[in-house]
């Protein structure tokens, strides 16, 4: 008798991945669902770069060519909320999902049907928001940061679909984050302290406090607008006795921890990834565990920084550009240790290497800028120009892109268990790298001589700067797609991987065979 | 041919254009030499305060560039150093309180030091008192306004890049998109305070060489103050995005000595008090549609295209509209009040009642709307009620 229930037992325990389309639709596997995760962002960063290409296709020479200037303004708002809340989060939420319980020695995530779940708002969420671009009137037009009262007013009817298209990425962020909480708070093996677990994991649970924190005051923006359009209310209309500027403060509210969402994932990724590389320990883990968490802090109190000309009094303005300038204390502290951490290593020069190296060196750039930037009376000449757009494009494509690049060639051979090629990944990076260069540098020099955000055509002045720049965003978007090959080839083919994949890494996700089993850690591992 | 269109998207051109890029690229690899113009840095400007700004800019770019010299230098000093590939072998260190809370102190002594300047600049900038000069300037979609507030002088200043110039089918001009019809003239060496605010959504005026840049917020008024030390002409754009013109708005100041500036001035008085007495002549068809047609160039034909065509939906054309064909009370009212929730805005306070009756007029006798009809300014001043 017992002998059959310990046979059912055993095959409870373990069965491998349903088949068909109702594996994908149906799973609660952290895998599964990290892998959906991870091939939905890549899509929305194909489909944001599409538009992106079309934005530098326009401003390739002065002069309207392709697009109208109404289409212009759609493309830029699409492409930024596409890239923030359909590539680079998803992203990080599924590199969460593949990782964390990997990293932290549990069987899967804490809630495994709400995981299904805030996967599976976000392809429909998208759909909405990119049907707009079909709709009468066009796509909604008035930038990512959608200020009133222009989206609250002069916005085309597709502005409503926008809105709740927005809550819905809300929600399923939101879900995304109590899960990764949860998960972490509970899950943990057996001996993995705090002060023990991987930064990865440090990092992501910081920013699921931050999701936390400040998707529901987005929620909160977009439903005071959604009043104002359709019942009458006038929170952002000063005919009605409303704020314009109130509805800034909200959304940079929001805004600014955001940004930090989509960087500090990248922090963790690269903390792994240069020890392993340098062979040595990373660097002063406890400062980092608290540099992390001093820049999150900080994030609440600077969002004004975003409103500098907007006309806050003078105290405000000192306020915002001192608090600001503080952020620069701990992330000075997080890329000194990166490079101590590679001082007097054994360095080798692997892909994942390769994107963290140039996350550090690029990234400490989009810093510098964004130290110039936190200058107040100087930043009356930088904002809203394109030295504001070079600034964040430094922070966020070679911040969280390369960061997430780094990510999936470093745990890539764990997921599928082959090695990717080596080669074509070094090409991969070296062309990234060039294009991301040639595109985004030139944009601190436009920005300089006094090219305002947004615009669809150009004083003649801007011209050549333009040029390369389009030029070099056309490589970097084309050398995408040989990543897509990349990966794609890896999965199907490629050398077989060790279960420890790199020489003397550490953590738990490395003691499990490559490719990951479909269930691991049915038994918690012991940490010592 | 794919079912689904996307507005505004022109595919053709598109393709002739991938064809323009190759041979431009090539071109410019060619002839880079030849192209001197790359200008890299930010204006010094012709303020004190443009001046401190700049020289607070390059003083923190310096700061910048030595702390990057350093960190990557140690960085790429032990990639070059601590290569697995030379024989490196890892030491074993991973922390150091010393080393740490140096790098922490150093960092907000840097930091400090770099605020101390800022502040002081920032206190001159937010001082408005004692000004010399007033000036309204209110942003509209998509132009700006300005009011002399003491001087009674008021006027309207558009974008006066020709439409073809944009639409490559002439070549562009030296000033191309940074030129106005109506510059904001200022007296240099004088203490001029700028109120600024918006009449429909959000704009920015920026005028690098004097770093003044403030939100023109509707509801709202804010305030800036340049004082320039040279004569010249200084242009800048809106810099916050609001809507379809937005690329389109630029600013010129036109910055002249104390007597021209009176002259200037006193000749706008003249001129205002002209247009006045002109309200009450009665107008030729000819010379309204004349008049008209320059007044919808300027004011109308972004939005409703210069053939009538408008964009639709967003810009319905006027060509056979029913209001432009229809009764001329209609037509004269949407021009005057606007149409609100839409883009349409009140002309009422932005053209004479002479502009509002040539327009009108113009729309409704152009691109065969043909309805014979002329408006006269006396029935503007009907239908504003005055």
């Amino acid at each position: 008798m017992s002998a059959v229930v310990e046979t059912e037992l055993k095959e409870e325990n373990h069965h491998g991945p349903a088949t068909g389309i109702g594996r994908w639709l149906f799973t609660t596997n952290h895998k599964d669902i990290g892998s959906m995760y991870l091939w939905f962002s890549f899509a929305m960063f194909m489909v944001g770069g599409c538009l992106a290409l079309t934005i530098r296709a326009e401003l390739f020479q002065p002069g309207l060519q392709i697009v109208d200037p109404g289409f212009f303004n759609q493309l830029t708002t699409m492409h930024g909320l596409i890239m923030v809340f359909g590539a680079v989060m998803p992203a990080f939420v599924g590199l969460a999902n593949w990782l964390i319980p990997m990293m932290i020695g549990a069987p899967d995530m804490a809630l495994p049907r709400m995981n299904n779940w805030s996967f599976w708002i976000l392809p429909f969420a998208f759909t909405m928001l990119l049907s707009t671009f079909f709709m009468d009137g066009g796509a909604p037009n008035f930038g990512w940061t959608f200020y009133a009262p222009l989206s609250t007013t002069f916005a085309p009817p597709s502005v409503t679909f926008f809105i709740f298209g927005v809550h819905m990425m809300g929600v399923s962020s939101i879900m995304g984050a109590i899960n990764v909480i949860a998960t972490i708070l509970n899950m943990r093996a057996p001996g993995m302290t705090y002060m023990k677990m991987p930064m990865f994991v440090w990092t992501w649970l910081i920013t699921a406090f931050l999701l936390i924190a400040v998707m529901p005051v987005l929620a909160g923006v977009v439903t005071m607008m959604l009043m104002d359009i359709h019942f009458g209310t006038s929170f952002f209309n000063a005919a009605g006795g409303g704020d314009p500027v109130l509805f800034q403060h909200v959304f940079w509210f929001f805004g600014h921890p955001e940004v930090y969402i989509m960087i500090l994932p990248a922090f963790g990724v690269v903390s792994q990834i240069i020890p392993t590389f340098s062979r040595k320990r990373l660097f002063g883990y406890h400062s980092m565990v608290w540099a992390t968490c001093a820049i999150a802090l900080l994030s609440f109190l600077v969002w004004a920084h975003h409103m500098f000309t907007v006309g806050i009094p003078l105290f405000g303005e000192l306020f915002f550009m001192y608090a600001t300038m503080l952020i620069a204390v701990p992330t000075g502290v997080k890329v000194f240790n990166w490079v101590a951490t590679m001082f007097k290593g054994s360095i080798t020069f692997e892909t994942p290497m390769l994107f963290s190296i140039a996350f550090v060196i690029l990234f400490s750039i989009g810093g510098f800028s964004g130290l110039m930037l936190a200058i107040a009376p100087a930043d009356f000449q930088y904002h809203d120009t394109y030295f504001v757009v070079a600034h964040f494009h430094y922070v966020l494509v070679p911040g969280a892109i390369f960061g997430i690049f780094a990510a999936v060639y470093y745990w890539l051979p764990k997921w599928c268990g082959n090695m990717y090629s080596e080669t074509l990944g070094k090409t991969h990076f070296w062309l990234s790298f060039v294009g991301m260069n040639l595109a985004f540098f030139p944009m601190h020099f436009l920005g300089l001589a006094g090219m305002p955000r947004r615009i669809p055509d150009y004083a003649l002045q801007f011209a050549d700067f333009n040029l390369i720049s389009s030029l070099g965003a056309f490589l970097f978007g084309f050398t995408q797609l040989l990543f897509l090959f990349i990966v794609i080839h890896t999965i199907r083919s490629g050398k077989k991987a060790t279960d420890e994949v790199w020489e003397g890494v550490e953590g738990l996700e490395w003691t499990i065979p490559s490719p990951a089993p479909y269930h691991t850690f049915t038994t918690p591992p012991e940490v010592k | 041919m794919l079912p689904l269109r996307l507005a505004g998207f022109h595919s053709k051109k598109f393709l002739r254009l991938c064809v323009q890029w190759f041979t431009s690229a090539f071109l410019l690899a060619l002839a880079s030499t030849s192209q001197a113009e790359y200008e890299v840095n930010m204006t010094p400007g012709v303020t004190d305060i443009s001046q401190s700004v700049f020289s607070l800019h390059m003083v923190i770019f310096w700061i910048c560039v030595v702390i990057g010299i350093a960190v990557f230098g140690v960085m790429f000093w032990s990639m070059f150093k601590y290569r697995k590939s030379q024989g490196a072998k890892p030491a074993q260190f991973h922390e150091s309180t010393t080393v740490e809370i140096i790098w922490t102190l150093i960092p907000i002594i840097i930091l400090v030091a770099m605020a101390v300047p800022a502040t002081s600049t920032l206190k001159e900038m937010y001082d408005t008192t004692e000004s010399d000069i007033d000036i309204k300037i209110t942003g509209y979609q998509w132009k700006w306004q300005y009011d002399y507030i003491n001087d009674d002088v008021s006027f309207f200043s558009n974008l006066s890049t020709p439409q073809d110039q944009i639409s490559n089918e002439t070549t562009k001009g030296e000033n191309y998109l940074l030129e106005v019809d109506e510059p904001l003239v200022i007296p240099i060496n004088k203490k001029i305070r700028f109120l600024v605010t918006a009449n429909d959504v959000i704009h920015s005026w920026w005028v690098p060489a004097f770093a003044v840049k403030k939100d023109a917020i509707p509801g709202f008024i804010n305030e800036a103050w340049t004082k320039v030390n040279e004569p010249g002409i200084y242009r800048g754009q809106c810099a916050e995005l609001c809507g379809n013109n937005h690329g389109f708005m630029p600013i010129v100041v036109k910055a002249v000595e104390e007597p021209e500036y009176l002259a200037w001035l006193a000749e706008k008085q003249a001129k205002a008090k002209a247009e006045a007495l002109q309200a009450s002549q009665v107008w030729s068809m000819d010379d309204l549609m004349a008049k008209g047609e320059a007044v919808y160039n300027t004011n109308c034909a972004a939005c409703h295209q210069q053939n009538g065509m408008g964009i639709p939906p967003a810009f319905p054309a006027l060509k056979g509209s029913p209001v432009a064909i229809g009764p001329s009370e209609d037509h004269i009212n949407i021009v005057v009040k606007g149409k609100p929730g839409t883009a349409m805005q009140a002309f009422a306070a932005q053209l004479s009642d002479v502009d509002l009756a040539a327009v009108i007029t113009y729309e409704r006798n152009a691109w065969g709307n043909n309805t014979g009809d002329s408006v006269s300014p006396q029935d503007i001043a009907k239908a504003k009620g005055n």
